[in-house]
């Protein structure tokens, strides 16, 4: 109150916004947000999200490091689809020196680019509908991303930081079994979906909580700069592996999904198809393994070791793989900027190269950026129970965010 | 691909003439240096052309080169969706040089510049909110600056007795390794102890 004519106003003058904090330790924050929310009663009038709780530096250490040191950090971004991080690391490097990638190392890049689309959207459709009440679809989601999570594991070891995807192809070829596992594991999953849509796709209370919220219009995907699911359940029919197609995309067929309304509820629809749609990119994926097997997965050469053998008989070969560990390849002077369609909407890596084995700088474009920063725009007039559900359907990871 | 860009060049060179500084096709991509001055007339040109309609900004950033004289290159990758193509846009600026915010024309800026600006501690004029972003609240320093050093100056921790976080001068029990792999035969300097009284 300012105090000059207090006396002056009626009861109902007197009431003031409402400021609050959500987060950063609120369960539906989905991370490390801070988000500072001007209320009017139950309306939210103005949302500033608070980030960098999360910053570790990452672009500042990569500068430090060699450029196959840095393929981990990309794991540790994004850590939901933690594979299709590196591949734009790799992008950007192949795209500098000029490497060609062997075909059967594309295909299991597609391949494992595609099952980190399904962790991504069997994450987010799941927290998705626990942030509007339903407990048992992020249950079974996580279900399915344990069985996901061993593919990884089987393919490199590690169930999350994968540092599977190397510049020059990837770091191991994967074993029959396993290709004929992720075989057995699509064909479960057609029907998996089915169930899980039954779940909600008409539940009342989830379309209660959903349709009709954070209505996003061209205007606005153009305006907030957002790609991916954002973009196309606007209506905009923009998805990077088709419109600039980058490793062997173009040789697959498989469906854009668009919404209509540009509301959650079409997101969780578009997830939903985009899940389908990848079941069937990796369908064709490996029947296209099973045409070139026991091919090589490295582009020998500079970027990536010799093979195990040559090393007990060629001199070279061992000083080759001394230095690539150690000091690392070097990359020509150059820039460029690469990007991957990451399952929540374009990755980018901006490389500048000063020719020697660091980079010079690098610049990590994340979508996810881009899509928390529109939440001021998309939240003010709604309610506060809806901010949950918007925070849910931008789909956001701290990792790729605050870098 | 590479022809298409060649006629944007042309177009952009015809029209913006007093902007552009110069251009560079490499591995398929378009680089553009403008002038500073020529920023927001060149954007505006950008999104509203229809040989262009670059409606949607990808990302901005800064690169620091020391020992330049206009030390930050400020870096717009914008994205046309109708002509699906990219473009680089560069300007380059010195330390205390301000440049005009791009928000009045593409909202999304504004989180972009509000990280160079953090990062790297470029002015932008007219930004609605210029505030730190990523780092700590009460941050000083611009840690992307090539001369920040990746330890960076402070660490933070929970003080005992004043039941609080204080922060202290970093200390490290091992200093921060940064290993020189030149090889001798490629024609690394090598400066040894003793070697100056060689010049003197």
């Amino acid at each position: 109150m300012d105090g000059s004519n207090g006396e002056m106003l009626s009861t109902e003058e007197k009431v003031r916004n409402f400021s609050i904090n959500f987060g950063p330790q609120h369960p539906a924050a989905h991370g490390v947000l801070r988000l500072v929310l001007e209320l009017d009663g139950e309306i939210v009038e103005r949302a500033d999200p608070h980030i960098g709780l999360l910053h570790r530096g990452t672009e500042k250490l990569m500068e430090s490091r060699t450029y196959l040191q840095n393929l981990p950090y990309f794991d540790r971004l994004d850590y939901v689809a933690p594979m299709n991080q590196e591949h734009a690391w790799c992008l950007a490097i192949e795209k500098l020196t000029g490497v060609e990638v062997p075909r059967r190392a594309s295909l299991i890049r597609v391949l494992y680019s595609e099952i980190g689309r399904i962790l991504n959207h069997l994450m987010n459709v799941g927290s998705q509908a626990l942030d509007v009440g339903a407990l048992t679809p992020n249950l079974w989601g996580f279900d399915q991303r344990e069985t996901l999570m061993t593919f990884y594991e089987r393919a490199c070891g590690a169930r999350l930081h994968a540092n599977y995807f190397r510049p020059g192809g990837v770091h191991q070829d994967l074993p029959e079994k396993l290709i004929a596992d992720i075989q057995a594991w699509t064909e479960q999953f057609e029907p998996f979906l089915t169930d899980f849509e039954g779940l909600l796709t008409e539940n009342r209370i989830f379309k209660q909580r959903n349709v009709d919220i954070a209505i996003v219009t061209k205007q606005d995907v153009l305006d907030w700069g957002m790609n991916g699911v954002m973009a196309r359940s606007a209506g905009l029919a923009w998805d990077l592996r088709r419109s600039q197609p980058y490793e062997c995309y173009d040789e697959f067929d498989f469906k854009i999904p668009v919404g209509k309304n540009g509301d959650c509820y079409d997101r969780y629809l578009l997830r939903l198809e985009e899940m389908r749609e990848s079941i069937k990119i990796m369908q064709q994926a490996i029947v296209k393994l099973g045409e070139c097997k026991g091919e090589d997965v490295l582009a020998r050469g500079k970027l990536t070791p010799p093979k195990r053998a040559d090393m007990k008989t060629s001199m070279e070969s061992l000083i080759h793989h001394f230095k690539l560990y150690t000091e690392g390849f070097h990359v020509p002077a150059g820039e460029v900027y690469a990007a991957v369609e990451a399952p929540k909407g374009e990755f980018g890596v901006y490389l500048v190269s000063d020719g020697s084995n660091k980079p010079y700088k690098a610049k990590i474009r994340a979508p996810g950026y881009m899509h928390l920063q529109s939440v001021d725009h998309i939240t003010t007039g709604h309610q506060l129970a809806d901010v949950a559900a918007i925070i849910g359907t931008i789909d956001i990871v701290f990792g790729e965010i605050d870098r | 691909m590479s022809e298409a860009l060649k006629d944007l060049v042309a177009v952009l060179e015809a029209k913006q003439s007093d902007a552009v500084v110069s251009s560079e096709i490499a591995f398929d991509e378009l680089t553009v240096v403008i002038t500073n001055a020529g920023l927001l007339d060149f954007v505006d040109f950008l999104k509203s052309n229809s040989a262009c309609q670059f409606t949607s900004l990808i990302d901005v950033t800064a690169v620091d080169y020391p020992g330049r004289e206009k030390r930050f290159e400020v870096v717009y990758h914008f994205l046309s969706m109708v002509v699906n193509q990219r473009i680089r846009v560069k300007v380059c600026v010195e330390e205390d040089e301000l440049v005009e915010s791009i928000t009045s024309l593409h909202p999304s800026a504004n989180w972009f510049e509000r990280e160079a600006f953090d990062m790297y501690g470029i002015l932008f004029a007219n930004h609605p909110d210029l505030r730190r972003l990523l780092t700590d609240y009460g941050f000083e320093g611009h840690p992307l600056r090539k001369d920040f050093p990746t330890t960076g100056y402070v660490e933070m921790r929970y003080d005992e007795t004043e039941k609080r976080c204080i922060y202290e001068p970093v200390k490290l029990t091992q200093e921060y390794r940064q290993f020189d792999f030149m090889s001798p035969w490629e024609g690394a300097e090598y400066i040894l102890p003793g070697d100056e009284k060689k010049d003197a």
